[in-house]
Order: C-alpha cells, then structure tokens, then sequence
C-alpha cells in the first residue's frame, strides 16, 4: 500500500480543445490535508473532477488508493467514490429534502442500516458540524455557512477515506470561515483521513493546510509547506500570497496600444 | 408533504382515473353490450360482400348476436368465405338466410341473419347454405341504365 | 453578398446538425433512463412522490378545461348539427371528438405545459446548483434516482388524466346540451352509447394518451438534463420543453391515428 491515496503523473486535460492541465504532478500523502490554489480558470476544481472520475483525462493518469480512476469500469468508479466524499461550492444540499435527509441519504443509499441507527449516526454528524439542533430545517431556510456545514456533514457521512473540497470558504463570513476551517482540520484527524481543499483564500488556507500546490496555466508553478511559500521569492507566487495587482498575472487583458486606442477613437 | 399524506392525495388521483375510465368504458362505450360471452363460429359464402369489414356486427333482427371474425377468398369457387362468430345462447335453423346489409343509406355494412323454419340448427363449423350478397352501388346504376334503355328500345319497337 | 448567402446555410446546415445530434442525445438518454428503471419500482415511494408532483397537482387544470372544452363542444356542435336536424346527435360528437383526439391531445398538452416545464426547471436547477453532480460523487446514479422516477410517473399519470379530461369532457357537453338546450337525456346518452366503440375508439384514445405522456415526459426530463446550468439556460430549457413536446405530440398523433384509422 502506498503511501499516498492520490497520485497524479503528467496529467494532461483539454476542455472543448482549450488545454487546462498541461502535465500536472502531484501527490497527496495519506493523513495530510494539501491546498491546491490558483487563480480563477486555473483548473483547481477539473483536477478534483479528475480525481473524482467525473472527467476523463487526454492522457497521463490518475491513481487513487493505487488504482488508475480512468481505467475503472462504472462499477468500479462507484465502489471508489463511496470511499470519497465531496463538499461543492455553495454547498449543493438536495433542497427537497430536510437537513436531516441530506446527511442521511449517502446512509440510505448505500447501507442497510435500520433507520433507528441511521439516525443516531446522522445526529453524531450534525453534532460534529455544530447543527444537530437544525436536524428538521429545509435548505432553503439555512444560511451560507450553515448550508456548507450540513453538505460537510453529508461528505462525511459514510466516514471516507478522501475529502474533498471546492472552495470551501467562498462567499462566507469571518466567523463561519473559521468554524469550516476547525472543522476541515479536526475532521481529517478524527477520521484519518486526507483532505484535498482547493480554494484561493490564501490567508485561511496556510493557516490550517499540510501542503500546498500552486496551478498556473496549466501547471504546477511552486509547491511546498505554507511557511516555504510566504517566504518564497517566485514572482508568481508572490503576487498570489501577497495580493499584488499586477505581476505575472497581469492586471490589463490583452489591448492594443493605450494612446493609439484613445487617438482613433477620436477620429470617427 | 409527508408521505402518508402524499400517498393519500396519489391514492385519491389513482382512484379516480380508474373510475374515469371505467366510467368510459360503460356509460360512454358500449362495453356491456359488447360481445364477452362464449361464442360458436360459422361460413358463409358470398360472391360479393361490398365493403364488409371484420368485426362488423352480425345482426338478427335488428339485434347484435355476433361479431365478423374474419374474410378470406376462396380461389376455387371465386367467392368470398367470411367466417362468423354468434353468441352461444343463440341457435339458427339450418335454412337461415345471410344477408349483407347497409346500416343507413352509406353507412357500415353488416351481416342479418334470417331464420328460417328448420327445425335442425347450426352448430359451430357449419356453412351457411344461403346467403345474399351485397348491393353495389355501380352494379344498381348499370342495371338501372340497362332497364332504361331495355324499355326505351321495346318502346320504339312498339 | 455571396458570403453572406454561405454564411446563412452554413448557419442552417450547423443548426440542422445540432437538431440531429440533440436527438440522438435524446434518444440515447432514453434508453439509458429505461436501463436503469429497475430503482423505480423496488423503491416505489420514490416513484409515488412523483406521481403526486406530474398527477395529482395536474388535476385541477385538466378538469377545469375538461370542463369547458366539452361545453364549448356541446355549443358549437349543436349550432352546425340543428342545421341538419340531427341535434340528436350532439352526444356522439361530444364523445367521439373527446374520446378519440381531444381527450389524449389536449390533456398532453396541457401537460406538457405544466408538469413538463416544472420537470425540466426542477431538473435543470439541480444541475445548475450542482445537485446531480453531488448525487454522482455520492455514487448514486442521477438517472436512476432522479429521472426514472419522475419518467414513469408521467407515463402512469397521463392515461389516467386523458381519462379524466374525456369523462368530465362529456360531462360538460352533457350540460350544454340536456339541462341548457333542451335535448333529450335518453337520445344523448343511446347514440352515444350505440356509436362510442371501446376497441376502436376509447382503447385507441388510451393507447394514445400511453405515448404521448411517454414523449412528454422524457422531452421534459431531457431538456432539463442538457440543460446549460445558468439562469438562462434553464429558462430556454422550459420553452423547449413546451415547444418540442407539443410538436411531437401532434406528429405522433398523426402517426398514431393513421395506424389506427387503417
């Protein structure tokens, strides 16, 4: 058994033949929560796809728990993905269904549990995310954090071995980052298991991680500890940490000339 | 919604679809009055049956008491054999007439059945020795034509 | 001038060939939608639920246009058929248009408009917020416990609304032409008694509606399921809903009633 869960060697990924990954390599050690941060369309959240076997890479591969995802019939792909779970940005809680029916359908679904236990295990999450008391609310009537909270809950319901999220810290309050960030540490620990967190929150993420990965056109551009990289001199990674406006990633999209632009537009 | 009530309001929806449908079936259909008993089959040979159709009804006087089964042409006597499918309860003497009939002036065609005075009835597989065929309408023209102009000539003979 | 000519038929052409391709999308999402029916029915409170969503809340809009569908019926067939002093006859018109056409169009339609657009808004707002998603990294198939329910929901729903849409149809006509006009109960009922085949007419009317709610419901499904998930893109999913199922509908029809006419 290895001793990452994740493996990823020259992983290369197209999208409608814009390239997105152009020969990506990372490995995820078991136990350790990792970030992968990049700016916007970098492709953090297709490599979680590509984890996930949501998408099909154009070549390179894949390895989870040593097993090749692409390579995996439809069987196969569920068996894994009962040993993963996966908290969406903003959430993506089933809004038909009650706080409490949203942590307990990956129960329903997968176990034969009677519900007499389903419950029980459904408070013990709702518990560890703080919201037991919100058992019976709808969806619709949480707000943003506490809408992340119960999908956290859901992710963790069958006790997976991977934990991913996608940008869990969007959109939300100082106070409910800081409860999702308690939780995402102590939960990875209680469990033992290994925590992918992509996000762009610089700040909150170095705060709690193992291990970053920066992506940048489509590759790794620096990786290391939070403390390497605010120390780093990289010009791409210092402009990400330190939030400069303009550096490698330039502030100004592609334009022509400044003064010609302004002197034709006064010749029409 | 809980689910005993949600099973509740399908249950009701279900109900009285089922309803509607019988309902359908007997006061806007003729489903009661339609053939469902047991039935016994008989031919009959016609040299022509007009438009009669399968499943057309077989009527004895002016009431249903069987279905058309089927028709099919005999190559040997040039006729057609439609094969009829009456009501067990209902016994024809061997002397009965089959007739083709029009419902209305260009309505559906049917099979009448005459009886007659024998006293030995048809079982199931007999032939019916007698029938009528259908009137033609082009026939019924050319032959009205014929006997006009028939008369016209013994008329100028005269 | 030329160019702009290619122009436009390469735009045809490229939108005929995306009409084409939508198809077989549709098609193959069909039949993968049956594959995995087996959920429907081992869970059959999945499958109730959505019975109540396509059937029951659809009630009160077919039987109100029943209602007035069969009246306006009655109406203008006894304004042409005392023409011809077969007034006698209303009843058998009532029926026979009800039973054999409207009945199993309209109620498609009709449900087409309401459950089909709230199928495809639902469906497609689950996958715009990531809820389909979500479901298949639960491992749960989306198709099998999402759309399969909902598609055999339509299917049973709409012979028994069409049913519904004939009876109180004819009861309308019923009310316009013996309490309102006058013709006499005994002769409305008879003819229409005599002349209303079960075969020919009222089975055929089932077999239709069986269809076109199979057409209508899997059209919805599909919309939402391809659906872009943004606002718009929803929002444009529904008017297709509406759109392509009312034209399979009356094609099928056509279809359907040449078969059965012959």
């Amino acid at each position: 058994m290895s001793d990452n869960i994740v493996e990823i060697s020259d992983l290369n990924f197209a999208y409608n033949d814009q390239p997105l990954l152009r020969g990506i390599d990372m490995l995820f050690p078991r136990g350790k929560v990792v970030a992968i941060m990049g700016g916007s369309g970098s492709g953090k959240t297709t490599t979680l796809r590509l984890i996930g076997g949501q998408l099909k890479p154009n070549s390179g591969t894949v390895r989870v728990d040593g097993k090749v995802v692409h390579e995996l019939g439809s069987d196969g792909i569920y068996k894994m993905r009962r040993k993963m779970g996966m908290l969406f940005q903003f959430g993506a809680l089933f809004t038909d269904l009650s706080v409490f029916d949203n942590v307990a359908f990956p129960m329903r679904e997968h176990t034969d549990l009677p519900e007499s236990v389903i419950r029980d295990l459904v408070l013990l999450k709702l518990n560890a995310v703080g919201l037991r008391g919100a058992r019976d609310l709808m969806p619709a009537e949480l707000s943003g954090g506490m809408s992340r909270r119960v999908a956290l809950a859901r992710a963790v319901a069958l006790d997976p071995m991977l934990i991913m999220y996608d940008e869990p810290f969007a959109g939300l309050d100082p106070i409910s980052m800081g409860v999702i960030v308690n939780l995402i540490r102590r939960l990875n620990d209680a469990l033992g298991a290994t925590s992918i967190v992509v996000t762009h929150d610089v700040h909150e993420a170095f705060s709690f991680v193992d291990y970053v990965y920066f992506v940048s056109a489509g590759q790794v551009v620096a990786e290391g500890t939070p403390k390497d990289l605010s120390t780093s001199a990289m010009p791409y990674v210092h402009q990400f940490v330190h939030g400069e406006a303009d550096g490698p990633v330039p502030f100004h999209y592609a334009a022509p000339d400044y003064r010609q632009d302004m002197l034709r537009s006064t010749h029409v | 919604m809980d689910r005993t009530t949600l099973d509740l309001w399908v249950g009701i929806f279900v109900a009285v679809g089922m309803a509607a449908m019988l309902g359908l079936a007997m006061k806007v259909g003729n489903l009661t009055s339609s053939q469902i008993g047991e039935t016994y089959s008989m031919t009959a040979a016609f040299e022509n049956i007009g438009g009669l159709k399968a499943r057309a009804p077989v009527k004895s006087a002016g009431v249903v008491v069987g279905r058309v089964d089927n028709i099919r042409f005999d190559d040997k006597n040039y006729e057609a054999l439609v094969t009829i499918n009456v009501g067990t309860p209902y016994h024809f003497p061997k002397d009965t007439i089959a007739t083709i009939y029009t419902s209305g002036l260009l309505g559906e065609q049917y099979i009448g059945l005459e009886a007659g005075g024998d006293s030995a009835m048809l079982a199931n597989g007999d032939k019916i020795a007698k029938t009528q065929d259908a009137v033609v309408l082009e026939k019924l023209i050319s032959q009205f034509l014929y006997n006009k102009a028939s008369e016209n000539n013994s008329g100028d003979k005269k | 001038m030329f160019e702009h000519l290619t122009a436009t038929l390469r735009g045809i052409g490229h939108r005929v060939i995306d009409r084409i391709w939508h198809l077989g999308a549709g098609a193959r999402f069909f039949l993968h939608t049956l594959a995995l029916s087996g959920e429907s029915f081992r869970r059959l409170h999945l499958t109730i639920r959505e019975i109540y969503f396509t059937g029951v809340l659809s009630m009160v809009i077919i039987l109100v246009s029943a209602l007035f569908v069969g009246m306006v019926l009655g109406l203008q067939g006894y304004n042409t058929l005392q023409k011809y002093g077969s007034a006698d006859a209303i009843g058998v018109l009532v029926a026979l248009s009800l039973v054999r056409e409207l009945g199993p169009v309209v109620t498609a339609l009709l449900f087409a408009g309401r459950a089909g657009t709230a199928i495809t808004a639902e469906i497609g707002l689950m996958k715009a917020t990531e809820q389909l998603s979500a479901m298949e990294m639960m491992a749960v198939s989306p198709i099998a416990r999402v759309v399969a329910p909902r598609f055999w929901a339509g299917v049973f729903s709409m012979p028994l609304l069409s049913a519904l849409f004939s009876m109180m149809g004819v009861f309308g006509g019923f009310l316009v032409a013996v309490p309102l006009i006058g013709i006499d109960n005994g002769a409305f009922w008879s003819q229409m008694q005599a002349n209303v085949d079960w075969n020919v007419d009222i089975a055929n009317g089932l077999i239709k509606s069986c269809v076109f709610g199979v057409a209508c419901t899997i059209i919805a499904l599909f919309e939402g399921y391809d659906a872009p998930p943004t606002a718009e893109g929803v929002s444009r999913a529904t008017t297709r809903t509406v759109v392509n199922s009312s034209l399979a509908v009356l094609g099928l029809d056509f279809v359907l009633t040449s078969f059965m006419i012959s």
